[in-house]
């Protein structure tokens, strides 16, 4: 039988993508944010999962204003790195898991979520950052990953609360998966930054803090949060932290399981426009 | 009814629902093309040519000529759309999201590195936070436009 065997949580500024491939990460701005990474990397290496299942959200580049799913699930054999406008990426290309990516697909749309199946799809730095700050920068990506888009360009995006629940019937679809694979499942994007108009530049590391506890102690609780106490408190782009609550639903506890065990919290201001968090939690 | 739009009350924020989409579908979807190397290139060879071959209004390509972030998002541009044109002009988001403000590169980065704009008094219209409106342009940048 598959299982989550952890979560992660991390922000996935654009930035930094571009600080680590132009060979950036000592200098004096990006040597801190780099440091917080430092624990995660040997994490990932003794904790390699089989697949990563890793919510993200699409920035206007696989989803045009064509169409625009509010839950994508990437079904296909590989994903290209895309050209965002500077040019792709120097990374590997993302390797899919069509296979556990279609049962979870049949689960969660049987269990009342409408996931749009997406069999061709470029992925951005929303996706391949957080695979830099936790990989480094190896020749190939050590896993598998599904890569699962959430709408957070256009209102209406999807609720905290409704993220959350999809997070519980993930897990359920994972946990039904007759494999005995190791399964991880990454929510990323946040914490609070805007990167529009005169307000531009809002930072609320209180707040974050504050959400970072809550995600941790009670995220059912914290799931209940209405979107405009994210774009007030947090910025209009704050809103890509409901994608947290995707994976935190995931976890055991929320299920009547075990706690689960933070291994890893960092928080840090500035990269770019943004506060960087990050988590790592353990199943027991 | 209407949609409901509890967004409208936080100062110098521009939500993108149903009807700023509507309004920007041509220019987001012009931004969209600048994906392309070939299109980035030929956007910046001829850029009245090239937004002559899109159906955007005349105001959304004064804006985009003018580089100007926030005229284009008052005409239905979302940021991510509107970062292709940055992207195509050698932006980072930084400079972008800075030149919103009025702010110059170097002030707006010294503010990020600081911690960021303060959610006080910027949290709804009505108070005194340095991103109302009545507190505009913001720096020094804004200012030498006067």
């Amino acid at each position: 039988m598959a299982k989550i065997s952890a979560s992660v949580y991390t922000s996935h500024v654009p930035a930094i993508g571009a600080a680590i491939d132009l060979k950036k990460t000592g200098e004096a701005y990006w040597q801190p944010l780099f440091a917080g990474y430092e624990y995660s990397k040997q994490w990932m290496k003794e904790n390699t999962p089989d697949v990563i299942f890793l919510v993200y959200n699409d920035h206007a580049t696989a989803f045009s204003l064509d169409f625009i799913p509010t839950f994508a699930i990437g079904t296909a054999a590989e994903f290209i790195p895309a050209d965002e406008g500077w040019g792709p990426r120097p990374v590997p290309k993302v390797i899919g898991h069509p296979e556990l990516a279609s049962h979870i697909a049949q689960s969660v749309i049987q269990d009342d979520f409408d996931l749009t199946i997406v069999n061709k799809m470029e992925v951005d730095h929303g996706l391949t950052v957080p695979l830099s700050l936790m990989f480094g920068e190896p020749d190939a990506w050590p896993c598998k990953v599904i890569p699962f888009a959430v709408n957070v360009v256009q209102y209406p995006v999807p609720s905290g609360r409704r993220c959350f629940q999809l997070g519980q019937a993930i897990r359920k679809a994972v946990e039904s998966y007759d494999d005995d694979i190791k399964v991880q499942i990454w929510g990323t994007g946040g914490m609070s930054h805007q990167l529009q108009g005169a307000r531009a530049g809002l930072i609320n590391a209180e707040w974050d803090n504050r959400f970072l506890d809550r995600l941790i102690a009670d995220p059912a609780d914290l799931a209940q949060m209405p979107h405009i106490d994210y774009v007030r408190e947090a910025g209009s782009e704050g809103i890509e932290l409901v994608m947290w609550l995707i994976a935190r639903g995931a976890m055991a506890d929320v299920n009547g399981g075990a706690k689960p065990t933070v291994k890893h919290r960092f928080f840090h201001v500035p990269a770019s426009n943004t506060a960087v968090g990050h988590l790592i939690l353990e199943n027991n | 009814m209407a949609l409901d739009k509890p967004y409208t009350d936080v100062p110098g924020t521009i939500i993108f629902d149903a009807d700023q989409s509507r309004k920007g579908y041509w220019l987001n979807q012009f931004c969209m093309s600048l994906m392309k190397a070939a299109n980035r290139e030929r956007f910046k060879a001829d850029e009245r040519a090239y937004l002559d071959e899109w159906p955007m209004t005349e105001e959304q390509k004064q804006a985009v000529l003018a580089r100007d972030l926030n005229w284009c998002m008052r005409t239905g541009g979302n940021i991510y759309f509107l970062a292709k044109i940055g992207a195509t002009d050698g932006k980072s988001f930084q400079q972008m999201a800075g030149s919103m403000t009025g702010m110059t590169e170097e002030e707006y980065r010294d503010m990020m590195i600081k911690g960021g704009r303060s959610a006080e008094g910027n949290r709804y219209l009505g108070e005194n936070g340095d991103a109302q409106p009545q507190n505009q342009p913001q720096g020094a940048a804004g200012k030498k436009k006067d």
